[in-house]
């Protein structure tokens, strides 16, 4: 499939980039749905670079579609898990292991990714050592900045707390560390005068 | 000494010093200290930072830089060591043979070019031979705030290890010295690839080395930004040239054994500088027009400017050719 481009936007929201073989002794890909694809290009470009490869793949949607395919690169590791919180208590276990020289590659989702990117980050590793690509939903993960309350996969604006049942409007002001976009009540002024809610990119 | 007459108003703001110790520290190395003239406090620097030290060796001004090594936090003395290069420009020797206990002399305020990333998990120094002195002072910096460092240290034999002895006696757990004569050395590879996430690297000595653990750090996958260097280049003799000064309207000749920044500065040109080794971009300027070929030897201008013949850095690099006019 191809790559959604999206719009130039402010400062804070993440730009993200096409996934490059680097040189390093170990390299960790963590991965959700399509984000597979962007393993499987990089793999063709640097087939090598499998033997000292972990690959951590969250299917969500994609079910089966890309196991087989990600497991054929033959990868050191390879892991599929059912959510992002599952697969968490291993990305840490990498974390703590690791040592420099070791390259992330992120691929998917934007939440996915800015989760992934946080807790990298956190175990030390150089921005410049994490590289990321948008594949797939264009779903966002939003913070609601009234109730701070985490609602995943945000496909519409406005959209409704999961929450707190706040009517939010989808600002393009992310977070870092909370991997999060901030959403923000749109009709605290006039309650109940809400837009219609339009789907994100259409 | 005094302040030589020409000498320009550039460069970083001058502190008056006499020299309270001299102390021989081996066969090659002698380290210097200094007090203020006035008896004031010396301002505070960080771990790596330099003093550009002004020679006034018969007449002519020597302008060379060093890396402090004395307590940063130590307000009362600056100490720094000086590696006497018999084949070199004559600066080192001067320092070793004609600057004694009670000498007064012109420092500069510290410049840092080679400062700690102080958001690093572990700092990991690499030092070659008298490359050792600013991790002196940056060890003694993260002594002070709890920083996790750890040195490996080459040296060509024992006996010329300047403070190999001290340094592994005080912390013996963190101080790795390799004595060339024995055939030791670092094992470089191993070593980056065994480092906790976050550790910043830093390399201190002779340029093949800084090429060598530049060079397999990129090669272990470490980004760039954890890969600190101090590379001062000491500026090389070379046919004599002659440069018109378009703003000061003459044409001055850079002799065989000075640089085009001392030669500017013997004319009294004010030319902006600060580490006087190519590293700091301070001196940077533009040429007007030239026939001929530029040796550029700093590690400031990107290639491309380089080869585009319109910046030269007066301090380390030169020029052989036909004609070649500055804006200075
Ligand atoms: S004085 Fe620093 S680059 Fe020339």
């Amino acid at each position: 499939m191809s790559k959604f481009q999206f719009p130039e936007s402010i400062m804070s929201r993440p730009v993200y980039g096409t996934l490059e073989p680097r040189l390093g002794h170990a390299h960790l890909f963590v991965a959700d749905a399509e984000g597979a694809e962007a393993i499987l290009d990089l793999a063709k470009k640097d087939p090598g670079l499998m033997s000292s490869a972990h690959i951590i793949f969250i299917p969500r949607a994609t079910g089966e579609t890309y196991v087989e395919q990600l497991k054929a690169l033959r990868p050191a590791q390879f892991y599929s898990g059912p959510s992002y919180e599952a697969a968490l208590p291993r990305l840490r276990r990498v974390f703590s292991d690791a040592s420099m020289g070791l390259q992330v590659y992120l691929s998917g989702t934007e939440g996915l990714m800015g989760q992934a990117q946080s807790e990298a980050m956190q175990a030390g590793i150089a921005p410049a050592a994490i590289q990321t690509e948008h594949r797939g939903s264009v779903a966002r993960r939003m913070q609601c900045v009234h109730c701070k309350g985490i609602t995943e996969d945000v496909m519409t604006d406005p959209f409704v707390c999961s929450h707190c049942g706040l009517n939010l409007f989808v600002r393009d002001h992310y977070s870092r560390r909370l991997a999060a976009y901030q959403g923000v009540c749109i009709d605290a002024e006039d309650p109940g005068n809400v837009p219609d809610p339009v789907e994100l990119y259409s | 000494m005094s302040a030589s007459p020409t000498k320009a108003k550039a460069g970083a703001e001058k502190i008056s010093v006499v020299v309270s110790a001299k102390v021989p520290v081996n066969d090659l190395v002698t380290r210097f200290e200094f007090k203020r003239q006035d008896g004031g406090p010396f301002p505070t620097f960080s771990g790596g930072a330099h003093t550009v030290v002004e020679m006034n060796d018969a007449g002519r001004t020597r302008l060379n830089p060093y890396s402090l090594m004395s307590d940063p936090e130590d307000t009362e003395t600056y100490a720094i060591s000086v590696r006497r290069d018999d084949e070199g420009r004559g600066g080192s020797l001067f320092m070793h043979n004609f600057v004694n206990v009670g000498d007064q002399m012109n420092i500069t305020y510290p410049v840092n070019l080679f400062n700690l990333d102080l958001r690093a998990r572990k700092h990991l120094f690499l030092a070659g031979g008298i490359g050792i002195t600013p991790f002196v002072a940056m060890s003694k910096q993260l002594d002070r705030i709890g920083g996790n460092w750890e040195l490996h240290y080459g040296v060509r034999s024992a006996a010329l290890g300047s403070y190999a002895e001290e340094l592994s006696t005080k912390n013996p757990n963190k101080v790795h010295v390799y004595e060339d004569d024995k055939g030791e050395a670092i094992a470089l590879e191993a070593l980056l690839n065994g480092q906790p996430l976050g550790t910043h690297v830093y390399v201190c000595g002779p340029k093949g080395m800084i090429d060598w653990v530049r060079q397999t750090a990129k090669q272990a996958g470490w980004p760039d930004d954890n890969v600190h260097f101090e590379e001062f280049a000491a500026p090389q003799p070379g046919e004599p040239f002659e440069v018109r000064l378009c703003k000061s309207d003459r044409t001055i000749t850079v002799g065989e054994h000075e640089s085009l920044l001392e030669a500017l500065e013997r004319e009294g040109v004010d030319a902006p500088y600060l580490c006087r080794g190519g590293a700091c971009g301070q001196c940077e300027t533009d040429v007007i027009r030239h026939d001929g070929a530029f040796v550029h030897r700093d590690h400031w201008l990107e290639d491309e400017v380089k080869a585009s013949g319109k910046k030269i850095m007066p301090c380390v690099s030169r020029f052989v050719g036909a004609s070649l006019e500055i804006d200075r």
